[in-house]
């Protein structure tokens, strides 16, 4: 499994690195910066991570994941830094030998990596900022 | 005892560290947690607060030894 995080996640890399003999599908996902959020104008968004804990915390996704459906090959990229609208943030990818399980391995691993992985997002607005689920 | 921070704890507190020096020493990561919340009550204010040790979540049980490396986790929002 590939599974880092970096300045810029490369879609590039994560298909090259899923393409394998035994999958028959491989399912990409890629989750990028939106321009609003809560009904206002987001401008740029903030990510700070406790990388060595960060990186543990995919790798026990992964070794999840791997348990439940027949895996070929998996994807876990996460960007940190400052990220303006539209460019790729995270990317989450799964070689299986069917659809089925590269689907569902991939929605339960873009699902747990915002449950439990340290990475923090910071959005800005036109007139402030707020860290993404600090405060109820 | 050096406490890592990150988030919304760093600006909280002002720095990317925090040198933990109570009067009674602090022996559990519970205990940490009242202490943290009592000397910054914006921190006891978060929806959530998490701490880990040695870069594993901790529970609030947990015993706190020197050498360890502790780090608060708020809520978290990668993706």
């Amino acid at each position: 499994m590939l599974i880092k995080i970096v300045e810029e996640v490369d879609l590039q890399e994560a298909y090259h690195y899923l393409q394998d003999p035994a999958a028959g599908g491989i399912d990409l996902f890629v989750g990028t910066v939106r321009n609003n959020a809560q009904g206002k104008h987001v401008v740029k968004l903030v990510f700070e991570a406790y990388a060595p804990m960060a990186l543990k915390e995919m790798q026990k996704l992964a070794a999840a994941a791997q348990q439940q459906w027949p895996i070929e090959k998996l994807v876990m990229l996460h960007a940190v830094g400052e990220k303006l609208v539209g460019e790729p943030v995270v990317i989450i990818g799964v070689a299986s030998a069917h659809r089925e399980a590269a689907f569902t391995a991939s929605r339960f691993l873009i699902d747990e990596l915002k449950k439990t992985v340290p990475i923090w997002k910071k959005e800005f607005y036109e007139d402030n900022s707020v860290w993404v689920n600090a405060h109820p | 005892m050096e406490i890592l921070l990150f988030g919304i704890t760093r600006e909280i507190v002002g720095s990317a560290t925090l040198k933990v020096h109570p009067e009674q020493p602090i022996q559990t990561v519970g205990a940490l947690k009242a202490w943290l919340a009592k000397q910054y009550p914006a921190i006891g204010k978060l929806s959530s607060l998490a701490v880990a040790v040695d870069s594993e979540y901790a529970e609030d049980t947990q015993a706190l030894a020197p050498g360890q490396e502790v780090a608060l986790i708020p809520p978290v929002s990668g993706g």
